[in-house]
């Protein structure tokens, strides 16, 4: 490469995403205040503000000097002081999250192993029906377990009629496993997706040279194929059980009552009540400290493997 | 799919002699078919898209169960005079609001994704990396925790901004402008740079570059992101749920949560839900084929091209 070619590929490069940002230098870093910086600087600024007495709206305070710790003794009262009703809310959320994701990985992987490895010709048809899901709107989805679950709905008269149960069971009558089943059933196609891809990428040279030098079936895959699909899976739990975290509407869909509430309803149900939004922006704001570190990781080991892939 | 030939058990005379009987059992084929897995993944399926079929078929119920048959109708899409996705204003409102902000979403989003992913792409040092730090952030970051962000924002900051279809445009266009961000800046990585030098000491100008080379290029991964955008936003929840504030403004999956969860389900949300399956596998077709047109000439395969318009 010419010194001159070199120079005018930096021009011609530079110049053609400048012309379509519109702008010299500066223009980026605003983009990167708006959309990032701004929203959660939001977040900080009423968590650390405070309530106006008559209207019950919050009053944001910009200037870190005047920040007042109201909101946070509030939220703290919440879930550890006099009022705790937050605590037992959070260690369900994390059961709920973590049996959700373990049974999600249980189904996914052997899925997904089997469509990257050994689906041959049909790879193209499985790839269909794994995706479809994906392109299904989560309403229609949960819509669909509604319908099935209900008191006089299929599931009950299939048990029924096979003498599995006596009565008809309230599915969605604030029973923890149709929730957890629920959030399975919501987020799965994201994991497999990416079980999948990962799956697919592994040279089936490796796993052919395991066979070939004695391993057997099952060794092969301890042996060979797990340890080379545990970024996968690492980066697969994160896409599923982060988003989990924060959702509040499958329990509000399939169960309803106080005995399955989520920490997701709990901000959800903050920001709704005139007073309580400071609050529920420390619950916001809390949740994503707490996960900081895994959204880093996953971010980190996403540009890895692209790295890796490029 | 593997190699079989050099990997067939073989047969040593010399263990065989050695283990005398023992060989005689008839060994495993290494290679057969494992129909264990398959029949697990057929499982997998059926449970996964079964209860969907079903709630597409309650939505042609000609009564008011969601979970009991009564015969076929068309009753909740048109035929009811009063309660039918037709004829129901609110109803009718929120396919209208769903569309509206999926075509106002793509229209602004692609472009801006289209210029981060060449920004990050040319860009040296941190905003380049930051950029992108970004953009990989939100698709592991809880919507739950972005949109109460965004209401902030539209409530306390950018008042003017009122809650509605501008706050839930612009909360839908922060989240999803990294679909074409990631999926452009890959396409960038994969055609290379020389294009574009060829262009530039060929005396191409920089726009004449970006127009005549760069855009024909990147056509395929721009219409592909295009689609997942769409797709996106006819099926988000959560931002345009916390950023709505008015019957004119509930798009369909808010419709459909806010009527069922106050018990007023009925086959009426099916239908809604149908048609949203329908928007989005009518766009992922078009897309799947669109893009599988554009990449005509290309080392690519059908695989590749589903896995791109499904974003993985």
């Amino acid at each position: 490469m010419s010194a001159r070619g070199g120079a005018l590929r930096r021009r011609a490069s530079e110049g053609a995403a400048q012309a379509v940002l519109g702008g010299p230098g500066g223009a980026r870093h605003l983009w990167l205040a708006l959309l990032f910086i701004v929203p959660f600087y939001a977040i900080l600024a009423i968590a650390a503000g405070h309530v106006n007495q008559v209207f019950g709206y919050p009053v944001a305070v910009w200037n870190p000097l005047q920040w007042s710790a109201a909101n946070f003794t509030a939220a703290w009262r919440d879930v550890a002081g006099s009022t705790a009703f937050v605590g037992p809310i959070i260690v369900r959320t994390i059961v709920y999250v973590a049996v959700a994701s373990l049974l999600c990985l249980l189904i996914a992987y052997p899925a997904a192993y089997f469509v990257a490895r050994f689906s041959g010709r049909r790879k193209g048809l499985f790839l269909v029906l794994l995706i479809a899901p994906f392109w299904i709107s989560y309403m229609m989805r949960m819509l669909a377990w509604i319908d099935l679950l209900q008191t006089g709905g299929y599931l009950n008269r299939a048990l029924t009629f096979l003498h599995l149960v006596s009565q008809p069971v309230n599915w969605l009558g604030g029973l923890p496993a149709t929730v957890v089943l629920g959030l399975v059933y919501g987020y799965i196609p994201y994991l497999i997706l990416v079980l999948y891809a990962g799956l697919d990428r592994i040279d089936p040279a490796l796993i052919e040279a395991g066979r070939d030098l004695g391993l057997g079936r099952v060794r092969t895959f301890v042996r060979v194929t797990l340890p080379l699909s545990r970024q996968p899976i690492m980066t697969g739990m994160l896409i599923t059980a982060l988003p989990m975290l924060g959702d509040y509407f499958t329990n509000q869909l399939l169960s309803g009552t106080t005995g399955t509430t989520m920490l997701g309803n709990v901000i959800d149900d903050q920001l709704s009540t005139p007073g309580l939004q400071g609050e529920g922006a420390v619950f916001a704001l809390l949740l994503l400290l707490a996960l900081v570190v895994p959204m880093v990781y996953y971010v980190l080991a996403t540009n890895r493997s692209s790295r890796e892939a490029a | 799919m593997t190699t079989t030939g050099t990997a067939a058990p073989a047969e040593r005379p010399d263990t065989e002699t050695r283990n005398g009987l023992s060989r005689l059992r008839p060994q495993p084929n290494p290679w057969r078919h494992p129909w264990l897995l398959e029949g697990f993944t057929w499982l997998y399926l059926i449970w996964s898209l079964v209860p969907i079929g079903l709630a597409v078929l309650f939505s042609f119920n000609n009564g008011r169960s969601q979970s009991v048959w009564q015969g076929f109708s068309w009753r909740w899409y048109f035929a009811d005079p009063l309660n039918s996705v037709l004829h129901d204003p609110a109803l009718h409102a929120a396919v209208v609001q769903t569309v509206r902000l999926g075509v106002y979403t793509t229209v602004i989003a692609v472009p801006l994704g289209v210029a981060f992913a060449l920004g990050i792409n040319r860009w040296r040092g941190y905003t380049a990396s930051t950029f992108n730090f970004v953009m990989i952030l939100s698709f592991v970051i809880p919507e739950l925790i972005f949109g109460v962000a965004m209401f902030f924002v539209f409530t306390a900051l950018f008042t003017f901004v009122h809650l509605g279809t501008l706050a839930q445009t612009l909360g839908l266009i922060t989240w999803n402008v990294s679909w074409p961000a990631i999926i452009v800046q890959a396409r960038l990585v994969t055609i290379g740079k020389q294009y574009e030098e060829a262009a530039a000491d060929l005396g191409a100008t920089q726009l004449q570059t970006m127009r005549r080379v760069m855009l024909p290029l990147l056509a395929p991964a721009i219409f592909a992101s295009a689609v997942l955008v769409f797709s996106s936003v006819i099926d988000d929840f959560v931002i345009v749920d916390l950023l709505y504030s008015n019957a004119g403004n509930t798009p369909m999956s808010v419709y459909i949560y806010s009527q069922q969860r106050g018990g007023n389900g009925g086959p009426a949300l099916n239908a809604l839900g149908t048609i949203m399956l329908v928007m989005s596998f009518v766009i992922a077709l078009v897309g799947y084929f669109a893009y599988r047109w554009m990449t005509r000439g290309e080392r690519s395969d059908r695989k590749e091209a589903l896995s791109t318009i499904a974003g993985i």
